[in-house]
């Protein structure tokens, strides 16, 4: 097995049919995962990170396709394979766990026929044998009482339990590759932490390398290695994540960073918020996306965008700072 | 994949949370009820052979327009002297078969163009809901007697009718349904499970149908056996001399003045069943609300 990286996402765009036009949901975005490693996605709603996700798993909604790019898994190319191939991808290689675990479970299922799902489709275990795998994965994933879980419902467990469920099923065929899309946003905060506890040690533990998306930066600064700033469809800032979390080069993760509560701001500091709202995904500017809202934005920002290019120890797509400004305090009135 | 949690044999049993039928029987008093209901006119039907006093195709002249409580006739006699309690019990033969058949005419049929439509979507949804829209816009029975006019009078055809009538129910009630868990993230997660679409629908999808279906089944039943009796008043079903709970009331009629229990008798048959099959429903509408389930 000589290949690169693990995955590789090679300039994937993926557009979306919409009633008045096509939303470019995922614009030339371009990155690789290492097996182990910890990947954040960051971005705010809207700004394409599930949609690579789905992207990259080939699940998009009917009225999404990828048009151009491609992504190599362990140097096949998932874009370019049958749909019965990538069947049996997903869920053996690449498993994936949801947002909202309230709905993320099968309602008429015993957990433990669930959690055993992947087994029988993948592996053709019988339903049996799947259950009683399904209490070994439910105790790896921190489930206390496990062997009377697995005949409990959905309806009986409680959000984090719900997602530790998930969690359980998407390990079942022990994946090279997990993708979390924001897998801790409906939970609560002391549950949160919990899941990102359960998610990191099975990292450390198996070897799995996680996508994760989210759009709080301080799950990103807990769990990742390295870290994607998104905005409307685009990568904007790449890099190591202590590098981005020191010293960001893009304004937009200048930005979020400056409108989250730290505990070692000055007591009448007032949090920042970012003016304006995120573009009209159907009618972009021109230029950088991110110009209406940046504080720094100079002329050229309106007419021509930047690409993607290495600043200090990351990569930005900025002009400012590819111009060898530094991003700090001054840029706000 | 060493790395793997693989599989291991459990230490404990694995427990199952049991349902336990008398605990279920005692909290929906309801469901129980009907449901013994049910299962009694289902046994009349199978038994009736057996139990019935007389045969229900004997005709006794000397006998006839016996009054109710007569020594031998229970319910009284018709206008050729045949026992009507034993017509009555054979009846029972007639409808609930037909009942039943329709329903999973229409149920097979309705639901097969729901699933289409909701899981499909686009122009197949629009093309089979313009379909059902159509059967909608004809009054049930009206499309009932359309159609058996159609295929000629008789049972199987007004199994049909019938059936074809209950289409478009079952058509919108699936796609209704299958839009609302298309929704619902287990969908795209047991794909991302590496399911085929085959066995999502299959294994995932249809039975999380089940619970509206039991309902409309059991609705749509009651609904069956009125328009069952209906097709054999008008003469388009049962044919003579089938022991017939519609036929039995259209005879009944022209001595409605004189001897009313000829129409009276097979009435309450009717209305019996109907109640029976409705209450079932309704029931088991308020048992399997998710909202009231702990």
């Amino acid at each position: 097995m000589s290949f690169a990286h693990l995955l590789e996402v090679d300039d994937i765009h993926t557009h979306l049919a919409v009633k008045d036009g096509t939303v470019r949901a995922v614009d030339g975005v371009s990155f690789t995962i290492d097996a182990g490693e910890t990947l954040g996605i960051v971005g705010e709603s809207g700004s394409g990170k599930s949609m690579t996700a789905l992207s990259i798993m080939r699940l998009l909604p009917r009225s999404g396709s990828i048009v151009e790019g491609k992504v190599t898994f362990k140097g096949r190319v998932l874009t370019d394979l049958s749909e019965d191939e990538m069947e049996a991808m997903r869920g053996t290689e690449i498993a994936m766990i949801f947002q909202d675990p309230m709905t993320s479970l099968n309602p008429v299922y015993r957990i433990g026929w669930q959690v055993g799902e992947p087994l029988r489709i993948h592996r053709h275990v019988d339903t049996r044998k799947s259950i009683v795998a399904a209490v070994d994965l439910l105790r790896k994933a921190g489930i206390p009482d496990a062997p009377r879980r697995v005949g409990q419902f959905p309806h009986m467990f409680s959000g984090g339990m719900r997602q530790r469920a998930m969690i359980a099923m998407g390990l079942s065929t022990s994946p090279s590759l997990l993708i979390a899309d924001e897998p801790t946003t409906a939970l609560d905060v002391t549950i949160q932490a919990q899941i990102l506890d359960l998610l990191r040690t099975l990292n450390r533990d198996y070897g799995t390398a996680t996508i994760l998306i989210t759009h709080n930066l301080g799950v990103v600064a807990g769990m990742c290695d390295r870290v994607i700033v998104m905005y409307a469809g685009r990568v904007v800032e790449q890099g190591r994540t202590e590098d981005v979390f020191a010293r960001p080069e893009h304004p937009y993760t200048w930005s979020l960073l400056r409108s989250i509560p730290r505990l070692d701001a000055d007591e009448h500091e007032p949090l920042k918020p970012i003016d304006g709202s995120p573009p009209d995904m159907v009618r972009l500017p021109a230029g950088c996306k991110f110009t209406p809202r940046c504080p720094f934005a100079i002329g050229r920002c309106a007419k021509e965008e930047p690409e993607l290019l290495a600043v200090r120890n990351q990569l930005s797509r900025c002009w400012v700072t590819q111009g060898g400004v530094t991003l700090d305090g001054a840029g706000v009135g | 994949m060493s790395n793997a949690p693989a599989i291991v044999a459990a230490q404990e049993p694995v427990r199952r949370t049991p349902i336990a039928l008398l605990d279920l029987i005692r909290t929906h008093r309801r469901v129980t009820f009907a449901f013994a209901l049910v299962a009694v006119l289902f046994l009349i039907a199978l038994v009736s052979p057996v139990i019935s006093p007389h045969d229900p195709l004997a005709v006794r002249p000397d006998d006839s327009y016996l009054p109710p409580l007569t020594p031998g006739h229970v319910l009284g006699t018709d206008e050729l002297g045949r026992d009507l309690l034993s017509r009555v019990l054979w009846g029972a033969r007639v409808s609930l078969p037909v009942a039943f058949v329709a329903v999973a005419v229409g149920l097979f049929a309705g639901g097969l163009i729901g699933l289409v439509s909701g899981y499909a979507g686009g122009v197949a949804d629009l093309l089979l809901m313009r379909f059902v829209d159509a059967l909608l816009a004809f009054p049930g029975l009206i499309l009932a007697i359309a159609v058996v006019a159609a295929l000629g009078p008789g049972l199987r055809n007004a199994m049909i009718a019938i059936g074809i009538v209950a289409v478009p129910v079952y058509a919108r009630l699936v796609r209704a349904v299958v839009l609302q868990l298309k929704q619902m993230e287990f969908i795209v997660a047991t794909r991302a499970l590496g399911a085929t679409p085959l066995r999502l629908v299959l294994r995932h999808l249809i039975p999380n149908l089940l619970n509206p279906i039991i309902v409309q089944v059991s609705l749509s039943a009651g609904f069956a056996i009125l328009a069952e009796a209906t097709l054999s008043f008008l003469g388009l079903g049962a044919q003579l001399p089938t022991p017939d709970w519609g036929q039995m009331i259209n005879a009944g009629a022209s001595f409605l003045t004189n001897d009313p229990w000829l129409a009276i008798v097979p009435g309450a048959a009717i209305s019996i069943t109907v109640y029976s099959f409705n209450l079932l429903g309704d029931s088991l509408r308020d048992a399997l609300d998710p909202r009231l389930r702990s």
